[in-house]
């Protein structure tokens, strides 16, 4: 692998390579619905508040003759037990959804690649001690993990970030150890210790800009998989607490509606399937854009 | 004078076999190598692949501890110094690897690749990032490459371009010594032949002292001064380069010369009366 991948990861540098990089990710359709979507859900996030339909529905300024309305012109996906209209809190949702999911994904990615880059860097010891208890954390079920800690640390939304950071690092910390061992091993890294490089600029002028491809693709595959996770947490009402419109609480709370009232769990539910694929479409696309390997 | 002197060089690497670390076996890398480079000279070492080569420009470079032996450069036994004195050391002898697609970091511009020996050794050098960058462009002109060639990243030359800025690179902090790993056996020959002519005239130009590690008999030939041939981890022969291929001592010196193709077709051994009958036809491609 090394000499010809690192030639071709090469494209990938400065301005040219960029270009070069949007122009495969166009090649692939899916790659470009996956890119709609997750700027659809981010534009929702940062603005949904002000495009909701009905936004003083969130504030609780409903009326009770509109409970339990079916989808119709005036409310798209119905209403919910209270006359709240589901549009409104489904786009409200992406927020709390966006925001956390990408909160654990950041906090993931730096202990892991933190992690990643000392095991795979220094290997011996610090490589076995480090990566048993990476493997220990990832023997135990991440989302149970995740409820234990959150179980501990009492329910709000940062602690339900942070317990799902805690319970995600390990995947991150293992691609980039791998990463960093065939790194490490590369020319220009034995030319900067031979040059007298310390092992902190090589880390983080040599290897870590080499890894950075592999690790934004992980990060985009990942949000996804996060925003099922925190909704699955305010499922079982662990994460987030109703009445903060998010998009597993409304599916928790719309069990006892069913199945005569569908909408109040179709919509939700579709948000979240929605949500998931596009952060999929659009990672495979970027993997396929950014990683040679994975080039036809 | 002597710059560096190699005394009775030992790496042995011990290689696990079994499951549970049972028996091991000991590779002899580099087993009693002993030379001394005087100032100002080219210096080749050649050998086959898995001769010791690497190991020994390792050991050289200070990346790797020798089993036994001493290096001593410019007076200094290089293994005995300090982690801190060994950095400061390294800024006197650098190295230009043989494959120029792999040696330079591909998310690096040539500025900062050729200014990184100074960054590393900026607190005895001192040069502000302005000053840096005006070494770099003046070494791009050495290396005959352009000042316009500073913001551009690797990808974006030919293997020749990115040997002279690898050739850059070990120039950057002045160094005495500049250990050459094959450095144009992954080059077209007619590229070849470029960089070997600016080997030779920065040599001259810079009073620089050269250790040249080659398979390559004829490049060997035309750079070099002396030439010490390896093989399998000891050095079978050594000497000034006239005599070594004119007039060599060791039947591994002869078996050697004589598996090189000679430029003049009436000299070679593949094609010359001394070849009829003993190489069959097939052997031809190996001929020029």
């Amino acid at each position: 692998m090394s000499a010809r991948t690192t030639a071709e990861a090469s494209g990938t540098s400065g301005g040219e390579g960029l270009a070069r990089a949007f122009y495969r990710f166009r090649q692939n359709p899916l790659s470009l619905v996956g890119l709609v979507l997750v700027a659809l859900l981010l534009f929702l996030a940062i603005f949904g508040p002000l495009v909701a339909p009905y936004p003083e529905h969130l504030a609780g300024e409903v009326s009770v003759l509109d409970r339990f309305k079916p989808p119709s012109a005036a409310f798209w996906f119905g209403t919910n037990e209270v006359g709240q209209d589901i549009l409104s809190m489904v786009v409200a949702g992406a927020q709390v959804s966006l925001l956390s999911a990408m909160g654990v994904i950041v906090i993931a990615t730096l202990i892991g690649t933190l992690i990643g880059l000392a095991a795979g860097y220094f290997g011996t010891w610090i490589d076995e001690v480090l990566m048993r208890f990476t493997d220990l954390i990832l023997t135990l079920p991440a989302l149970i993990l995740a409820m234990a800690i959150a179980a501990g640390l009492g329910p709000s939304i940062v602690n339900m970030v942070i317990a799902l950071a805690l319970a995600w690092w390990p995947g991150f910390a293992r691609l980039v150890r791998g990463e960093v061992i065939g790194l490490k091993e590369e020319q220009f890294v034995v030319a900067a210790r031979a040059q007298g490089a310390g092992a902190g600029r090589i880390i983080f002028r040599h290897i870590l800009p080499n890894v950075t491809s592999p690790i934004i693709v992980k990060m985009s595959l990942d949000v996804g998989f996060a925003i099922l996770a925190v909704a699955s947490l305010g499922f079982i009402g662990i994460g987030v607490r109703p009445p903060t419109p998010e998009w597993g609480v409304m599916l928790s709370v719309s069990r006892s509606n069913l199945p005569h009232f569908w909408w109040t769990a179709i919509f939700p539910g579709m948000a979240i399937f929605v949500a998931v694929l596009a952060f999929n479409l659009f990672g495979e696309g970027l993997r396929q854009a950014l990683d040679p390997r994975a080039r036809r | 004078m002597s710059i560096l002197v190699v005394e009775d060089l030992v790496k042995h690497y011990t290689v696990r076999r079994g499951w549970f670390g049972g028996a091991a076996e000991t590779v002899r890398a580099v087993d009693g190598v002993s030379f001394v480079i005087d100032s100002g000279e080219c210096l080749g070492i050649v050998g086959e692949s898995g001769s010791g080569k690497t190991t020994l420009t390792r050991a050289i470079l200070g990346l790797e501890r020798p089993t036994a032996g001493r290096i001593v450069f410019e007076g200094e036994d290089i293994h005995a110094l300090s982690p801190k004195a060994l950095r400061a050391q390294r800024a006197r002898i650098q190295m230009v690897f043989q494959d120029p697609h792999a040696s330079l970091n591909p998310r690096m511009s040539v500025r900062d690749i050729v200014a990184e020996p100074m960054e590393v050794h900026r607190d005895v050098l001192g040069l502000s990032g302005r000053q840096m960058t005006d070494r770099v462009a003046e070494l791009l002109e050495l290396v005959r490459m352009e000042r316009g060639h500073l913001t551009r990243y690797p990808h974006e030359f030919s293997g020749g371009q990115r040997q002279r800025i690898g050739i850059a690179r070990a120039l950057a902090c002045n160094p005495r010594l500049v250990v050459l790993d094959e450095p144009t056996s992954a080059l077209d020959v007619s590229v070849q032949a470029q960089v070997l002519a600016l080997l030779i005239g920065l040599q001259d130009q810079l009073g620089l002292t050269f250790l040249f590690i080659s398979h390559d008999l004829a490049v060997v030939r035309y750079i070099c001064h002396r030439a010490a041939l390896i093989y399998r981890g000891k050095l079978v022969e050594d000497g000034p380069v006239d005599q070594i291929f004119d007039a060599p001592r060791t039947d591994y010196a002869k078996t050697l010369l004589a598996a090189m193709p000679d430029p003049d077709p009436g000299k070679s051994p593949f094609w010359g009366p001394a070849a009829q009958g003993k190489i069959q036809p097939d052997s031809e491609k190996g001929a020029p």
